[in-house]
């Protein structure tokens, strides 16, 4: 369902050009669960960008649901972004000042579903996350892990084709993080598909399969022989 | 997304700044609140000002001694004595478009009453002056057309004589004697009160048949002013070219001779008051204008500082879907909203400064619906001419860089 066939993404900046990523071939199927690895400035974040859509790429091809989004417009991009695509940032990335319950309800909105609707779906997806009780709180009153967890609730709450996670557990503690793979390895039992990003071995062994970057390329792909399962407290 | 969600949106964000907001908003709060405010006083000004005018009769032609033309040293309009009680007849007899005539001749006098004494001005005119002038009588009467032939030693005061001289105008002054210049008159009436017209006082006033004034008072038999009524506000002009016709020949002048005397048609004052007032209105109405567009500078420049701030949840916002033409919607209601609320703050304190500004100066001051209409309009244009570009700036802002910004 997601294929990245000879992608390259070359940055210019003035006389410097970077080839953040030189023909990456790369296929994922529906509900699979992977971790992308590698050493920083291997072309990880640059790759998921380009799987959320909020990225263009410089050559190659991407399909994603059957669809080549590498030709479409601005405005049909944030259109996928809303409908297929759930990110979840390193940095959690929630609006300030503003409750869980709005925040989780932000996608919504701009998908156009309505107030009643758009409510209920919210809540399911907070409950999900373990969070129905902290509804009302602003992220400034929730732990790293709460507030990643609320983000997590966003990024599902549209019932995306994939949900995208670059550094999930970056700033967050063992504890917290691995709070965060018991969800993720929910969601990946009830058939959602997941890619990561992680510099944590031990997060990658919480996943399926495991895909190693190198100076823009990939350098292995391979299953996870004996996956951990993550206990939530 | 639906525009009661981003205007839902933008509230909250309006909100989160209160005092800021408040601030943003000052400029056309005060840019609106000047214009209404303005137009208010402006209006009122222009009414009290015509009703005033039209207060000193109507219809009315004003005849005064002295050349008309330009041109070389010549005396103004009063300094000569060309007219005279013959020309005054003249009028009376052929004018068709002229209903009443009323000759002048003033001097300010001394009145004495039993001890109290005052100065004021006497004007001798004829039996046609109430007529003429819209005065109209408190207690007693006008003289008579018999008065003025005669020369009786009558004489008809105003309100203000009475207060000066008594320390009340409720007393009855009808039937006693007071002394102008020395010179024994009987009172015979006292004239309505009419308000000070800021041109002359029409209550401090005493008047007397003219023959008898230019005999006993004055000492010749000039006329200083003769005041018309003409049949119409139509026949005006007619009038004015009539009486010009008549003068001129009374006074053997033909040909290219500049005329002795001059016209003055109370719609033409009318014309150059209302001219007055409302390119004064325009001058101050555009003054205003400007400061409304210094404050739509400031909800441009604090839209900016707001859009860099911001740039994180733009960010936040495009990575889960919104579409360039959301954010821009979003901003672009922001600053709508803050210039039609500082527009509709505006007009209230307009409207509020020029009932006050009417309260002081004793005129009635309107602000037409049209206008505050108007006002409203051009606020929230202004907030969607400076809302756009900043607007512009948060709906191209990249996501990935937008995300990024610490
Ligand atoms: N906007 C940009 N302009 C220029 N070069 C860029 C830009 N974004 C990324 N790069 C370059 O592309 C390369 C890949 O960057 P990327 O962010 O994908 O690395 P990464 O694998 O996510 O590293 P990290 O583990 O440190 O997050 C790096 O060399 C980086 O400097
Ligand atoms: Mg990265």
């Amino acid at each position: 369902m997601i294929t990245l066939k000879d992608v390259s993404k070359i940055y210019q900046t003035g006389d410097v050009v970077v080839a953040a990523l030189q023909g990456i071939d790369l296929q994922i199927e529906k509900g699979e669960f992977v971790a992308i690895m590698g050493p920083s400035g291997s072309g990880k974040s640059t790759t998921m960008n380009i799987l959320g859509c909020l990225d263009t790429l410089t050559s190659g091809e991407y399909v994603l649901d059957g669809t080549n989004v590498a030709k479409a417009s601005k405005s049909e991009l944030a259109e996928v972004r809303n409908r297929k695509i759930g990110f979840v940032f390193q940095g959690f990335n929630l609006l300030p000042r503003t409750t869980a319950l709005e925040n989780v309800e932000l996608p919504l909105i701009y998908a156009g579903v309505s107030g009643r609707e758009r409510k209920k779906r919210s809540l399911d997806a907070l409950e999900s996350v373990g969070l129905g009780s902290r509804i009302d709180h602003k992220p400034k009153e929730l732990s790293g892990g709460q507030q990643q967890r609320v983000a997590i609730a966003r990024a599902l709450v549209t019932s995306p084709s994939i949900i995208l996670a670059d550094e999930p557990t970056g700033n967050l503690d063992s504890r917290s993080s691995e709070d965060v793979m018991s969800i993720f390895q929910r969601l990946h039992a009830q058939g959602n598909t997941i890619v990561l990003v992680t510099h944590e071995p031990d997060i990658a062994q919480y996943t399926r399969r495991i895909v190693r970057f190198r100076d823009g390329k990939i350098e292995a792909d391979e299953a996870v022989k004996d996956p951990r399962i993550a206990v939530a407290q | 997304m639906n525009f009661l969600e981003s205007l839902r949106i933008a509230m909250r964000a309006l909100i989160a700044n209160k005092v800021r907001s408040l601030l943003t908003m000052l400029g056309i709060i005060i840019g609106v609140g000047a214009v209404i405010a303005m137009v208010g006083v402006g209006s009122g000004a222009s009414a009290s000002v015509t009703s005033r005018i039209q207060g000193l009769g109507s219809n009315l032609l004003t005849v005064s001694p002295g050349q008309s033309s330009s041109g070389g040293v010549k005396g103004g309009a009063g300094s000569s004595n060309t007219l005279t009680m013959s020309d005054v007849t003249k009028i009376q007899q052929q004018a068709q478009f002229v209903k009443a005539v009323a000759p002048s001749a003033g001097k300010s006098v001394q009145v004495v009453y039993d001890g109290a004494n005052t100065s004021t001005t006497m004007t001798g005119t004829s039996q046609d002056y109430p007529s003429v002038r819209n005065i109209t009588m408190a207690t007693g009467r006008f003289f008579s057309q018999t008065d003025v032939q005669t020369g009786t030693r009558v004489a008809v005061v105003g309100p203000t004589v009475v207060q000066d001289l008594f320390g009340s105008s409720n007393v009855n002054i009808v039937g006693k004697t007071i002394k102008l210049d020395n010179v024994p008159f009987l009172v015979i009436g006292v004239t309505a009160s009419q308000g000070s017209s800021g041109f002359f006082n029409a209550d401090d006033m005493i008047y007397v048949p003219i023959t008898t004034a230019q005999d006993r008072l004055i000492g010749n038999k000039y006329v200083r002013q003769i005041f018309l009524e003409a049949t119409s506000a139509n026949d005006m002009t007619a009038a004015q070219d009539e009486v010009t016709t008549i003068l001129r020949r009374a006074h053997g002048l033909t040909g290219n001779t500049p005329s002795d005397f001059q016209i003055t048609n109370q719609a033409d004052i009318l014309a150059t008051m209302q001219g007055v007032t409302q390119s004064l209105t325009m001058l101050l109405g555009g003054i205003a204008a400007i400061s409304l567009i210094v404050g739509g500078i400031g909800i441009m420049n604090i839209m900016l500082v707001s859009v860099t701030e911001r740039t994180r949840e733009i960010g936040i916002r495009k990575a889960i879907g919104a579409k360039e033409s959301d954010i821009l919607i979003q901003f672009l209601i922001e600053a709508v909203v803050l210039s039609a609320l500082g527009g509709g703050i505006g007009i209230g304190l307009g409207y509020g400064g020029s009932l006050l500004a009417s309260k002081l100066m004793s005129m009635q001051a309107t602000v037409p619906p049209s206008t505050a209409a108007m006002a409203f309009g051009f606020s929230a244009l202004i907030g969607i001419v400076f809302g756009v570009f900043p607007a512009k700036k948060a709906s191209a802002l990249n996501p990935i860089e937008a995300l990024r910004y610490e």
